[in-house]
């Protein structure tokens, strides 16, 4: 049957029960990733021709345990099926997947989706595995008690969908006949399956409880875990780095190349150092992000992800937040991007909000670059008590002040919360990621980044630039060329309210370029006193040029800056883009400036009072 | 007794839920969860950090929580309950539930 109208189908199931797989298998990489208008779920649509070239368009709905919405994902599912939500046409027919080991619990939902009374037909996915369980599903006899047709379909395996694309070929089938308002589901379960379901043998799985009993158990568990973050902090920090490296220079190689093609000028230093240094700042971070993604992806699809959150949910609850929130904190460790990319694991929307807000404070790898300058250049390398060299612990002490920070700012939060805010959370079945569905969902994860992010921040780069070009130093002029700019005088206008907290104006208009990106403003600062072209050159350079003319208050206050200041457009980008609003946005700069202030000041001024 | 205070381990069969308020969303979760009367569940794990949360399994299907949200789960404490319960499958005899 050929139709000019697509059809319009919506995927609907439990969290876990391998739909984003059979979605991935269905439509393949025609798909689209957007949000619901208004809300910040995330709407996946995709599209498939059957045999017959029947257009269906397919809609994969946020995964819900019942139609009594408790997140605002699960209020989309649940509007969507019932076909009120606004600007989302009814679904033509529903595709309810059930995991086939599951069915206790997957049939509930399937059932409450049934009392809707639409056109629906039943997915017993991952049916390969029920044999495992030593158990046999009687597929037609489930049918015929259903009244709605059910087909079978394993979602990891190629051309598992079929049965699924040959039941869309069919007309769509009349809707079922609701039960009677008030029936007992559970009840209703229990003699579906003991109608439909048949045990085989008296094996049961004894893999899952197997590595359960290593996986959650209190101290090999958390053997475990420290181990996976251990090989996923390797690979962000040092895997990466070639990658990094080798796109760094292709990026300078780029600049470079730009810059002998065009003549010298405003076009030249736009397009080198404002568009290319802009973007190269972007795709610099992709490695790490791909496989901080890459790691988390495969944790989340294996089931290993609320296994982690059981194991640390009661650290995390000292906070106010939940087990689900520690891996986006970690990972903000390497960068606050994918860090808050990463928030989507935690379902509770508030403790997704607190999780992004405290996730800047964490000292990611960008600040790194200052804290060695700084450190290097203030800080005499002595040993302390016969163990530890200065240098590390004054590091390691601003670190600490990061998290520290980070756990009273989530209590305070919390303060103004008194609902409780449950962990309930199913532990789903051990499985091996789907190799396809991981390589679609880090795709959207890139381009995510690189178009929504990235373009945030290429414009911002180019205003930075702009700032910091405007206007050009009139002839004859001596001193940095910064110091005439835009930036400059932002700078010295910044002075009278930085002086309190020790800035001097050096600093303040380098923190300007730094806001692109933090390390910038150590180059930044070599182009205010005139050292060094490279980093890496900037920074030998620099470091006895800045003992010699800040005071150690001075220095203490700039790395009490920053901890916390907001100084990184890309993390406010992706809260941007991760919250689709900017009213967060301005909360993280507001307190963020707010902190790094006080703690500047009181810094400044205690290390005063001490060095006189 | 409750589903906290349930040994690891150790199984019992839920007697009901109790909700803490008349519209408790946590009760309500729990329900659909299939924590219903007549379930057996048993503990499997407790939190490293003070054992607390704890994961148990109903049929085939694990479940972590913390102690709080399990102190709604109200056991049957009976010991002819228990012996209901076929020790093998960790779950109820056929005439109970049927397992999948």
């Amino acid at each position: 049957m050929t139709s000019t109208l697509p059809l319009r189908v919506a995927l609907v199931g439990n969290p876990n029960c391998g739909k984003t797989a059979l979605f991935n298998q269905l439509t393949g990489s025609r798909q689209k990733v957007a949000n619901y208008a208004g809300v910040t779920v995330e709407r996946k649509a995709g599209r498939l021709t059957t045999p017959t070239g029947r257009t269906v368009q397919i809609l994969d709905l946020p995964g819900t345990y019942s139609l009594n919405a408790t997140s605002p994902d699960e209020a989309v599912t649940r509007d969507v099926c019932r076909g009120v939500y606004k600007g989302e046409p009814a679904p033509d027919l529903l595709i309810s997947v059930l995991a086939a080991t599951n069915l206790r619990l997957h049939l509930r939902f399937a059932l409450e989706l049934r009392q809707l009374g639409r056109p629906m037909i039943i997915v017993l996915n991952m049916i390969d595995a029920v044999r495992k369980q030593g158990l046999e599903i009687d597929v037609p006899r489930l049918q015929a008690e259903l009244g709605v047709p059910v087909v079978t379909a394993i979602g990891v395996k190629r051309g598992g969908a079929a049965n699924i694309v040959q039941a869309l070929d069919e007309p769509v089938p009349p809707p079922p006949a609701p039960l009677p308002e008030g029936t007992d589901l559970h009840a209703e379960i229990r003699r579906l399956l003991a109608l439909c379901v048949r045990r085989t043998s008296t094996r049961h799985p004894q893999f899952d409880a197997r590595l359960d009993r290593w996986v959650l158990h209190p101290v090999w568990g958390m053997l475990i875990l420290l181990v996976l973050l251990f090989i996923m902090f390797q690979a962000v920090f040092s895997w990466a780095q070639p990658f990094m490296d080798l796109l760094q220079s292709g990026m300078d190689q780029l600049g470079e190349f730009v810059g002998t093609l065009l003549p010298e000028g405003i076009l030249r230093s736009l397009i080198v150092e404002g568009i290319i240094a802009g973007a190269g700042t972007v795709i610099v971070f992709l490695p790490q992000i791909l496989i901080l993604f890459l790691w988390i992806l495969a944790l989340e699809e294996s089931g290993y992800l609320p296994r982690a959150a059981f194991m640390l949910d009661k650290l995390m609850a000292s906070a106010g937040l939940s087990g689900r929130s520690f891996i986006p904190l970690l990972s903000s460790f390497a960068c606050a991007v994918p860090g808050i990319m990463s928030t989507r694991t935690i379902q509770n929307p508030r403790d997704r909000m607190v999780t992004i807000l405290i996730a800047p404070l964490m000292t990611c790898s960008a600040r790194l670059p200052v804290y060695a300058l700084l450190i290097a250049a203030f800080v005499p390398s002595r040993t302390v008590l016969g163990l530890f060299n200065l240098h590390g612990l004054v590091l390691f002490a601003l670190y600490a002040a990061g998290v520290l920070s980070a756990l009273v700012v989530a209590r305070v939060l919390k303060k103004r919360d008194t609902a409780e805010h449950p962990l309930l959370m199913e532990l789903p079945s051990y499985r091996v990621p789907g190799l396809q569905s991981l390589c679609i969902e880090l795709w959207q994860r890139a381009r995510i980044f690189l178009s929504r992010v990235g373009t945030i921040i290429v414009t911002l780069s180019v205003i930075m630039w702009a700032l910091s070009s405007f206007p050009a130093p009139p002839a004859g002029a001596v001193g940095p060329a910064i110091d005439w700019s835009l930036a400059g005088r932002i700078g010295h206008l910044m002075l009278p309210l930085f002086a309190f907290i020790g800035f001097n104006w050096q600093i303040c208009v380098a923190l300007i370029p730094g806001l692109a990106a933090r390390e910038v403003a150590v180059s930044g600062l070599a182009t205010v006193y005139s050292v060094g072209a490279s980093e890496g050159d900037a920074a030998t350079q620099l470091a006895p040029l800045l003992s010699a003319h800040w005071s150690l208050a001075t220095a203490f206050s700039l790395l009490a800056w920053y901890v916390y200041a907001p100084q990184c457009f890309s993390t406010l980008a992706v809260i941007r883009r991760e919250t689709g609003s900017w009213r967060l946005v301005w909360v993280s700069v507001a307190y963020l400036f707010g902190l790094a202030y006080l703690a500047s000041f009181l810094t400044y001024h205690i290390t005063r009072f001490f060095t006189g | 007794m409750r589903l906290n205070e349930l040994p690891l381990e150790c199984q019992g069969i839920i007697d009901h839920v109790a909700p803490t308020t008349p519209a408790d969303p946590i009760a309500r979760r729990l329900e659909e969860f299939g924590f219903v009367p007549g379930e057996p569940v048993k503990v499997v794990a407790f939190g490293p950090f003070g054992g607390d949360p704890m994961a148990v399994e109903i049929g085939f299907t694990r479940f972590a929580l913390r102690r709080s949200e399990a102190a709604r789960v109200v056991m049957q404490d009976s010991a002819e309950a228990l012996s209901k319960l076929d020790p093998t499958l960790h779950t109820a005899s056929p005439g109970q539930t049927e397992e999948a």
